[in-house]
C-alpha cells in the first residue's frame, strides 16, 4: 500500500464504527427474523412470544416489573458494596500480616469455588430472606476484588518502594501515596468483575428463595411468571435483567477509565 | 564468620568525609557474597565513580550508604546534614538523595507532585513544598513540564525529573546508580554536561555508579574500580585535568589517556568472567 498518512486514521476510524455498527445490525435481524418466524408459523405465545409482545408487556406490567427490577438493584448493589468494602479490607490486612492471609485465604477460596446455588438454599434457612439474598450476592462478588486488590498490593515497584523507605515513609503513608495507588487499576478491574456477579447472585439467591414462594425480585418474577405460564413476562424480566446487566457494566468500566485515563496503560489510547 | 568489626567498636573519624567505609561486607540470604571487604572514603563536595562489571556490588555500596540494606560486617558512616536544622525546617532522607537507574516515578502522579513526594513525606507544607518542586525542576530545566505525567516525557526527561526529586531535599550527598544506562548516547552526554554544570553549582557530594569507563572518566574527580563479585576495590584513579570540563576533555588526549588506564584496571574482572 503507498503509504499515505489520513488513509491509516480514516479507516481506524471506520473500523470502529464497524464495531459498533455490525453488532446492532446482527440483532436488528435476529429480532426480525424471531417476530416473522412466529407470526408467519403462529406460534402460540405461551411457547415462543414475538419481540412485539415481549415490550409489550413490559410495558402493561411496567408496574410490577419496575418494583421487581428496583428489588434486584438494591440488592446487588448492597451486595456490590459490601463485597467491594469486604475485599478491599481484607486484602489490606492480609497485606498488613502474612499470618492473618495464611490463616483466612484458604477460606475465601473454599467460599469462591462452592456454587452458590447450592448455598442459597442453607442461607435462607439461617438469615431472614432479604439479609440471605445480600449475603448471597457479596459471597459472588467478594472474591475478585480480594483477589485483584491483593495482586494490586504486592505489584509495588520495587524502587519505589525503597524511595519511600530512604524518605522515612511511615506505613500509612506508603499505604496511602503509594500502594494503593499502584494497587487502584488492579481494584478497579476487580470491581467491574464484581459488578456483574453481585447481581448473578442476587438472582441465584432470589431464585431460590423464589421456590419458597417468596420474594418480589425479577428473578423471583421470572420463576413466578413460569409457574403461571406467563413466558412473555418470563422474556420481559429477563430482558430487564440483561439490561441491568449491561448498565452495571458500562457504568463500572466507565468509572474505571475516568480514574486512570491519565495515566494508566489500560485507559490510553494505542498510539502511546 | 566473625564479625571483625562492628559500629559500636569502631569510631571514624569522619573529619573533611561525606562518606566512609571499612571493611564492609554483604552477603545476601541466599549466601550469595556481593561485597568485600570494602573500604572507601569520599571527600565532601567529591564527584566519585564506582565503576565495576555487573553484579560486582556497586548498586550495593549505594544502599548501605542510603541505609536501604545493613551491612553484614564493618561499618557505614556518613556525614549527616550540618548544623541544626531551622525550625520547620525538615530535612527528609538524611540528607541523601538518590537517583535510580529506572526514573521510578509514580505514573499516577503529576511531575510536581512526583518531585514533591520526599517534602510531602516529610511534612513541609504543601506551598512550601510545590514551591520547592518548582524551583527544582527549574534547575534541571523542566520548569514548563511541572503538570505533565511521566507518561508524556522522554526517557532523558524522566530522569532529569528523578534528579529534581533527589535535589528537591537539598542533600549534601547524591547517590546515582547507572541513571543515564538506559538512553541514547546524545541524551546521556547532554545529561552528562548537565550533571557537571549542576554539581559545579551546588557542590554536592556525588557517588555515581556506572559501567561505562567514558562516563566515569569524564565526569569523576576519583574513578573507584571494581573486582567482580565480591566486589573490592581494583583500582583508585584520580582524574586530574582543566576544569570546568566541557566537550573538549571528551576529546583530549588526557581524557583517551585515561581511559585507557581505567579499562587496563577494569580488564582483570572481565576476565575472571570469561565463562560466561
Amino acid at each position: 500500500m503507498s503509504a499515505q498518512a489520513p488513509v491509516p486514521a480514516r479507516s481506524s476510524h471506520a473500523q470502529r464504527a464497524m464495531r459498533f455498527v455490525l453488532p446492532v445490525i446482527v440483532f436488528a435481524t435476529g429480532l426480525l427474523a424471531w417476530e416473522l418466524v412466529v407470526r408467519v408459523r403462529e406460534i402460540p405465545p405461551y411457547v415462543l412470544p414475538a419481540p412485539s409482545v415481549i415490550v409489550l408487556t413490559l410495558i402493561k406490567d411496567w408496574t410490577v416489573l419496575s418494583q421487581s427490577l428496583a428489588t434486584t438493584l438494591a440488592t446487588t448493589l448492597e451486595g456490590f458494596v459490601a463485597a467491594s468494602i469486604g475485599g478491599i479490607a481484607l486484602a489490606l490486612l492480609f497485606n498488613q500480616s502474612k499470618w492473618v492471609e495464611y490463616s483466612l485465604f484458604p477460606y475465601a477460596i473454599v467460599l469462591q469455588v462452592t456454587p452458590v446455588i447450592a448455598i442459597a438454599p442453607l442461607l435462607l434457612i439461617y438469615l431472614e430472606q432479604q439479609t440471605a439474598v445480600v449475603v448471597c450476592a457479596f459471597i459472588v462478588a467478594f472474591f475478585p476484588v480480594l483477589s485483584n486488590t491483593t495482586l494490586g498490593l504486592n505489584s509495588v515497584d520495587r524502587n519505589l518502594a525503597g524511595l519511600f523507605q530512604l524518605y522515612g515513609a511511615s506505613k500509612p503513608q506508603t499505604l496511602r501515596f503509594l500502594k494503593l495507588p499502584a494497587a487502584l487499576p488492579y481494584i478497579l478491574g476487580g470491581l467491574r468483575i464484581a459488578g456483574g456477579l453481585s447481581l448473578i447472585g442476587a438472582v441465584v439467591a432470589e431464585i431460590a428463595a423464589g421456590t419458597a414462594g417468596a420474594g418480589s425480585g425479577l428473578a423471583y418474577r421470572i420463576a413466578e411468571s413460569g409457574y403461571r405460564l406467563n413466558i412473555p413476562r418470563m422474556f420481559a424480566a429477563l430482558l430487564l435483567l440483561s439490561l441491568a446487566g449491561i448498565v452495571i457494566y458500562g457504568v463500572l468500566a466507565l468509572v474505571s477509565h475516568l480514574v486512570l485515563r491519565r495515566w494508566h496503560e489500560s485507559a490510553l489510547g494505542k498510539e502511546n | 564468620m566473625v564479625e571483625r568489626r562492628t559500629s559500636s567498636t569502631v569510631e571514624a573519624s569522619l573529619t573533611g568525609l561525606a562518606v566512609s567505609l571499612r571493611g564492609v561486607t554483604k552477603t545476601y540470604d541466599n549466601g550469595v557474597m556481593a561485597l568485600g571487604p570494602f573500604d572507601l572514603a569520599v571527600r565532601k563536595g567529591e564527584f566519585i565513580s564506582l565503576l565495576g562489571p555487573s553484579g560486582c556490588g556497586k548498586s550495593t555500596v549505594l544502599r548501605l550508604i542510603a541505609e536501604l540494606s545493613a551491612p553484614s560486617s564493618g561499618t557505614v558512616r556518613v556525614a549527616r546534614h550540618e548544623g541544626v536544622p531551622q525550625p520547620g525546617q525538615v530535612l527528609p532522607g538524611h540528607g541523601i538523595g538518590f537517583v535510580f537507574q529506572e526514573p521510578t516515578l509514580m505514573p499516577w502522579a503529576s511531575v510536581r507532585e512526583n518531585v514533591r513526594l520526599p517534602l510531602r513525606l516529610g511534612g513541609v507544607p504543601k506551598a512550601e513544598g510545590r514551591a520547592r518542586a518548582d524551583a527544582a525542576l527549574a534547575s534541571v530545566g523542566l520548569a514548563d513540564f511541572a503538570d505533565a505525567f511521566p507518561r508524556e516525557l522522554s526517557g532523558g526527561m524522566k530522569m532529569r525529573v528523578s534528579l529534581a526529586r533527589a535535589l528537591v531535599t537539598n542533600p549534601d550527598i547524591l547517590l546515582m546508580d547507572e541513571p543515564f544506562a538506559a538512553l541514547d548516547e546524545i541524551t546521556r552526554f547532554r545529561l552528562n554536561n548537565d550533571l557537571l554544570a549542576l554539581w559545579r553549582r551546588l557542590r554536592k557530594t556525588v557517588i555515581f555508579v556506572t559501567h561505562s569507563v567514558f562516563e566515569s572518566v569524564y565526569l569523576s574527580q576519583r574513578v573507584v574500580v571494581m573486582t567482580a563479585r565480591p566486589g573490592r576495590i581494583e583500582a583508585d584513579i584520580r582524574i586530574e585535568t582543566v576544569e570546568p570540563r566541557g566537550e573538549e576533555f571528551r576529546t583530549s588526549a588526557a581524557y583517551s589517556d585515561y581511559c585507557r588506564r581505567v579499562s587496563a584496571a577494569l580488564a582483570p574482572s572481565y576476565s575472571e568472567q570469561s565463562t560466561l
